[in-house]
């Protein structure tokens, strides 16, 4: 077959399944050498599974790959980098306690001395814009700075084709900018890049031709030139996507939730401690909270809805009441409802079905305690009405959580809150992992919310997300909180600042 | 070629229960392949082990008396271990409160009254109690795993009761052994039946089955139980405290080994011995598991862990088989049910990978 010969990969009939689910199915792929190719898809779509078996993670059940022509057969992935392929992960797999050079020369297939290593990182790092120090302890450098090891670590190997799962997720929209300008040049060198996300703008920044899957099942590969957003999304998710409808505005009334520093020290080493915490969150209004991951994101949910408690009652007042050093019950009674990010095991029990989830937070606020006893009854009816009233689709209420999709397991945690009438709602990352049709559903939710006269605090490092939804913006680094801007006067590469603890120059119109 | 293992989508249901049956299938056929090796044959064996004693009613009379002490144990381990708090150290809380109750039966030596057994009984609770809330405490504060601190508890209960079976407790009429008195007539529980040692502690054990039964299955504290030992971090979200569970999981435990302890003592033994049971608590652990951590299941297991008391006895007496027999089987039973335990979340396929190497040539 000459005519491959042109391309540096082929991937003909990848499939692959899992118990109950075909993850690929079919799925086709080619790419050239300098060229920047996306794979697109929602969750669940099928292009981890895929990259996977390029990169001789997983075993493909049937399919065949070709690289530089040839027939292969990948069995490790030591076995892919020997080929020239090379992968940076979304989740890094450093030692903090190691330096630079020391982690990457552990993941060297073959030895060789320090200091050679550090002069090649200081070559690379300095060639490519990738500042990066090889003596430097991992845990003293940011996500992005941590994920430049990745990339060197990968161009150390002199790969032919760098594969690259959704690597802006941790990043700031500067550090995003110049991570594109390294795999442009990379790319003119002639190395092909496998670009996968699910963000429409930074596929048309950066790649040239992008192969869209859906549910497993290749769609098209097309030309990203001739496409817009809004075709790329319909062959994403099989539809035209319907346009965020903004609810009437209501104007902020008064204030409902106010946070004034209450210093909560860092639980163990790896941890954040919050320090600098000032935020009025007031009737009707949405605030966003922008940020690169682990910048205390999930530290600031706790100290908000009662897991970690203040010293001071006073530091955290929800409608009026001091409750800074109540835990969650009571705060739940004062009406703070929250949802946190990781959705098994914190949001909801795995194990548990969907009556005994819904009681999770709910006993309280709903009396679903008569006499002691859980009153099963009245559990089962609510849990039902979450069910019917959010549109989760599950075969009953009978099932444990962790069956259910991630999409249809946050609207049924969403509802739940959402059930209680709260006066205030806190939700982290709310449509992380959620499929863009439920994603959508959820924004709706929390903005109907909000004009019935609820405060909404939504935390997330979907910045599009939170420009899209928030009446008021900021940003937390280091578990520090920003000023909070009007999203309207406030530009992405300002909120970029904000999310590297950048104060904005005074001039800017703040709402304290 | 060995069966491929492949995860199920969703745990199965049936083989929760299954796998116990399948665990006591597995343990006969190695007592059979055992008693082979030992010279014995494994029928006549196997009627001494498990038919044995329960032909008679008063064995079966003994099977409750044996079974009395797991019951209760079992249920109180299963509650803890819902939470994901392993106290393995019910022996030695065992054992403190069969002491406490103990002396406090002797302090009231051949005195009467209706008061005294309700007051043995209590002392042998807060016996146990106190032994549990040293690992609760050590848990708590200083994050000590209580899987170590209550077993090596236990060792030093077991010498804390000999030495006061030596020392201050010793019988004074005992010709210097280390035993104590026999306990007065209003210090000894009343048996059920005639001519047999079946007594109410029986009752007390089913009682026990039935309030753990509603307590796990309808109560907030179950659902509290359940949730901290599915996944903490959704307890914590919903405002429950994991040490608050730690503290009540230790205390009931132990406050129910130690009844358990002080209802052998005032019960079958009727004094302080320097042993004053066969290794009960630990038992009671594998009997949790068979009995799947449920009140019910847990009673049906305490039933066939103390045939295995019983029929290593009978295969001492008949067969001249040594005693450390039951320690076998218990062993095998709880080593095939960990085993067979991998079915619920995993099934086998026996017939050859189904592999297309569809690789297109041409």
């Amino acid at each position: 077959m000459n005519s491959t010969s042109t391309y540096l990969l082929e991937l003909q009939g990848m499939r692959k399944a899992f118990p109950g689910v075909l993850a690929t199915d079919n799925v086709d792929l080619k790419i050239k050498p300098g060229e920047v190719h996306a794979l697109l898809g929602e969750n669940g779509a099928g292009k981890s599974t895929l990259v996977k078996m390029i990169y001789g993670i997983l075993k493909a059940d049937a399919g065949s790959i070709y690289f530089n022509g040839k027939p292969v057969e990948i069995n490790s992935p030591a076995q892919a980098r020997e080929l020239g392929i090379a992968m940076v992960f979304q989740h890094f797999s450093l030692f903090d306690s190691l330096s630079v050079v020391e982690n990457i020369s552990l993941g060297m297939d073959h030895a060789c001395s320090m200091d050679e290593l550090a002069n090649q990182i200081t070559e690379l790092s300095n060639r490519y814009g990738l500042p990066l120090d090889p003596q430097r302890h991992v845990y003293t450098l940011s996500v992005g700075e941590r994920q430049r090891i990745e990339i060197i670590r990968c161009l150390l190997q002199k790969p032919k084709l760098l594969v690259m799962d959704e690597p802006t997720s941790v990043l700031t929209p500067q550090e995003v900018d110049k991570l594109f300008i390294t795999l442009k040049r990379l790319a003119e060198e002639g190395l092909a890049i496998l670009y996968i996300s699910h963000k429409l703008n930074e596929i048309k920044a950066l790649c040239r031709n992008a192969t869209v899957l859906r549910h497993g099942k290749k769609i098209d590969t097309v030309e990203v030139d001739e496409e817009s957003t809004q075709t790329l999304a319909a062959m994403m998710m099989g539809r035209e996507l319907k346009e965020f409808k903004h609810p009437r505005k209501s104007e902020p009334g008064e204030i409902r939730l106010s946070v004034n520093d209450p210093h909560i020290p860092a639980a163990d080493k790896t941890g954040i401690s919050l320090q600098i915490l000032n935020l009025t969150v007031r009737a009707g209004e949405v605030v966003g909270i922008s940020g690169v991951a682990g910048n205390g994101q999930d530290e600031l949910l706790a100290a908000l809805n009662g897991e970690k408690r203040s010293s001071r009652a006073d530091s955290i007042i929800i409608e009026g009441r001091a409750v800074g050093r109540m835990g969650p019950n009571e705060r739940r009674l004062s009406g703070l409802a929250s949802v946190p990010e990781k959705r098994l095991g914190h949001g909801a029990v795995p194990d548990m079905d969907l009556v005994e989830n819904a009681f999770l937070t709910s006993f309280t606020r709903l009396r679903l305690i008569r006499y002691g006893l859980i009153d099963r009854e009245k559990t089962v009816e609510f849990a039902k009405k979450i069910i019917r009233n959010f549109s989760v689709k599950t075969p009953g209420s009978d099932v444990p959580a962790s069956s259910l999709s991630g999409g249809n397991l946050q609207k049924f945690i969403i509802g739940r809150e959402l059930m209680q009438n709260p006066e205030i709602l806190i939700v982290s990352q709310p449509t992380w992992g959620v499929d863009a049709g439920a994603a959508l559903t959820i924004r709706q939710e929390l903005r109907e919310l909000a004009a019935e006269g609820a405060a909404v605090l939504v935390i997330s490092q979907d910045l599009d997300e939170l420009l899209e939804i928030s009446d008021r913006i900021g940003a937390i680094c280091g578990g520090r909180l920003s000023r909070f801007y009007p999203t309207s006067s406030i530009t992405t590469e300002q909120v970029g600042m904000l999310m590297a603890g950048v104060c904005l120059e005074e001039g800017m119109p703040h709402v304290a | 070629m060995l069966p491929d293992m492949i995860k199920r989508q969703t745990p199965s249901k049936m083989m929760v229960y299954l796998s116990p049956v399948l665990a006591l299938c597995l343990t006969l056929l190695a007592g059979i392949f055992l008693f082979l090796i030992m010279g014995v044959s494994p029928l006549d064996a196997l009627h001494a082990f498990f038919i044995e004693p329960v032909s008679s009613l008063y064995g079966l009379s003994e099977l409750g008396v044996k079974a009395t002490p797991l019951v209760l144990i079992g249920v109180a381990l299963s509650l803890g271990f819902r939470a994901g708090v392993w106290n393995i150290g019910a022996e030695g809380q065992l054992i403190i409160g069969g002491l406490c109750g103990g002396a406090v039966a002797l302090y009231f030596y051949q005195k009467t009254g209706f008061y005294i057994i309700p007051l043995i009984l209590l002392a042998g609770i807060a016996g146990g109690m106190l032994w549990a809330a040293i690992v609760a405490f050590l848990r708590t504060q200083f994050n000590a795993n209580e899987i170590l601190t209550s077993l090596m508890l236990s060792y030093v209960a077991g010498l804390l009761l000999n030495l006061m079976v030596h020392g201050p407790l010793k019988d004074p009429e005992g010709f210097n052994f280390p035993e104590s008195r026999m306990l007065s007539d209003s210090a000894i529980l009343p048996t059920l039946f005639e001519a047999t040692r079946f007594h109410i502690g029986a009752l007390i054990a089913l009682l026990v089955v039935a309030v753990g039964r509603v307590l796990i299955a309808k109560t907030l504290l179950g659902y509290q139980i359940k949730v901290m030992g599915d996944a903490p971090d959704a307890g914590e979200h919903a405002g429950f405290s994991r040490s608050r569970i730690i503290w009540i999981t230790l205390l009931m435990s132990g406050g129910v080994a130690g009844l358990a302890g002080i209802i052998e003592v005032s019960g079958p033994i009727g004094q302080l011995l320097p042993s004053i049971s066969p290794g009960y608590g630990f038992t009671a652990i594998i009997v949790a598991y068979v009995g799947r951590l449920h009140p019910l299941g847990v009673l049906f297991a305490a039933l066939l862990l103390a045939l295995t008391y019983l029929g290593g006895e009978e295969a001492q007496m008949i067969l001249n088989l040594p005693v450390a027999v039951t320690g076998v089987f218990q062993g095998l039973l709880l080593f095939f049910l960990l085993a067979s335990d991998v079915l619920i979340h995993y099934r086998l396929q026996f017939k050859k990978r189904l592999t297309v190497e569809t690789v297109v040539k041409s």
